[in-house]
């Protein structure tokens, strides 16, 4: 055999794995963070979670200090401490968090409230048709219609796996919005806007799709 | 022989300029984007440092400036010297297979070991370009958001740290090959280490002088 071919077939090898992975490699993340202990993966995290933000510093909001506003088409616009979020019924749910970059969490464990037991409070006008949920992390925002936000896994989180929500996933209350990729499920949520009709979020903005169903939007099979 | 003194031991000059500069570009390149990178991929770091859209631009333009560089230096330097070994790299003669089952065997300007790192450093610097690459382009036109682009990208960078980790074990620390660190730095090594280690590669040159 001709010596040199033995180096030249391993190299197209491994580029022909490589761009085979481009299309077919799923995140496996998920399954590393089941095999390590727990002291590696504290250090190296393998949860599968990325943090993304979009401004200059990331939004640290004291407990005491948060407030919801609900407003817009509303006949009692309100605020909402973080104790008066406790006192509506509180909903759990297990669901998976999809990116539409291609990583996901499985299994995730959230405890909240529905969207419809905030409304109830608000007195909303029979004209809403969307929400517009807007972030401490100016200029993020990003809407679900009214039907979308009160499908029976969509809630406002105010814990994560069993503890208070942390930073870098929205504390103190982010929306969850399971059956849609990631950037719908507005982080440092701090107002809720009743609207007529729908607006485009930050993310909608550069070309995302409004209604980002998993698997079924911004061209991902 | 005869004018040196044996204080000044014999040197033989194994890199070129163009080599030594196509090493230190792709290692500083890729040093800068692994730590932009991670502060873009582990949380921690991600809220530790939140300027991402600042860090991601230095990560980007990173990897045009590193791209343009090693295009440059192939294009303005010494291109036979690093044909020649490319072609070394990719051949693995009767004494490369045996030294890679652990058997002593005489070896060439690389032993069988370097040839599978510049093998893998080439292909991996080819796949990091091109998952970059639609990572970026995924990103502004949809039609070209792949599944694989993001476990590719960090795929590669998992399995190049260790190689990093092994790479940097045997330039610096282990003491039979750190000697080869004096060889990417001046051009030049100690003729009777590379006798010793290189020693195809030595007689070729003596026979050529």
């Amino acid at each position: 055999m001709n010596d040199r071919l033995i180096g030249r077939a391993g190299f197209l090898g491994l580029l022909g794995a490589g761009v085979a992975g481009l299309f077919y490699a799923k995140d496996f993340t998920g399954t590393v963070d089941r095999l390590v202990p727990k002291t590696v993966s504290a250090v190296v995290p393998t949860s599968g979670w990325r943090i993304y933000t979009i401004a200059d510093t990331m939004p640290d909001v004291a407990p005491a200090d948060y407030r919801l506003t609900v407003d817009g088409l509303a006949g009692k616009p309100a605020s909402f401490t973080l104790d008066d979020l406790n006192t509506l019924p509180r909903a759990e749910q297990v669901s998976d968090f999809h990116c539409v970059t291609g990583w996901s969490v499985n299994g995730v464990r959230w405890a909240g409230v529905r969207l419809q037991d905030v409304l109830d409070r608000v007195a909303p006008a029979q004209s809403v048709t969307s929400l517009r949920f807007v972030s401490a992390e100016a200029p993020y925002e990003d809407s679900l219609t009214l039907e979308q936000a009160l499908l029976p896994d969509v809630m406002l989180a105010y814990e994560m796996d069993g503890g208070p929500i942390p930073r870098p996933h929205g504390a103190p209350v982010r929306l969850v919005m399971p059956r849609m990729y990631g950037y719908k499920s507005v982080k440092w949520v701090n107002r809720i806007e009743l609207r007529a009709e729908g607006t485009a979020g930050y993310w909608e903005r550069h070309g995302y799709d409004v209604d980002a169903w998993v698997g079924d939007s911004n061209g991902l099979a | 022989m005869a004018g040196r003194s044996a204080a000044a031991p014999a040197r033989i000059h194994r890199f070129t300029l163009t080599e030594r500069l196509l090493h230190w570009t792709h290692a500083s390149g890729f040093l800068l984007m692994l730590a932009t990178g991670l502060i873009l991929y582990l949380p921690s770091l991600s809220t530790w440092i939140s300027r991402r859209n600042l860090v991601k631009n230095v990560h980007i333009w990173t990897a045009v400036a590193w791209a343009v560089a090693i295009a440059c230096i192939f294009v303005l330097g010494n291109r036979r010297a690093l044909l020649a070994d490319w072609r070394d790299a990719e051949t693995f003669d009767r004494d490369d297979r045996r030294w890679l089952t652990g058997r002593r065997a005489r070896q060439g300007k690389f032993n069988a070991g370097q040839k599978l790192n510049v093998i893998v450093t080439v292909a991996f610097a080819l796949l990091f370009a091109l998952s970059g690459f639609f990572l970026w382009l995924g990103e502004r036109d949809h039609t070209f958001l792949f599944d694989g682009t993001g476990t590719l990208h960090d795929t590669l960078t998992f399995v190049s740290v260790a190689v990093l980790v092994g790479h940097l074990y045997l330039a610096v620390i282990h003491p039979s090959t750190r000697h080869a660190l004096r060889g990417i730095t001046t051009g030049d090594v100690d003729e009777a280490w590379a006798a010793r280690h290189h020693a195809k590669w030595v007689e070729a040159e003596r026979a050529s002088e």
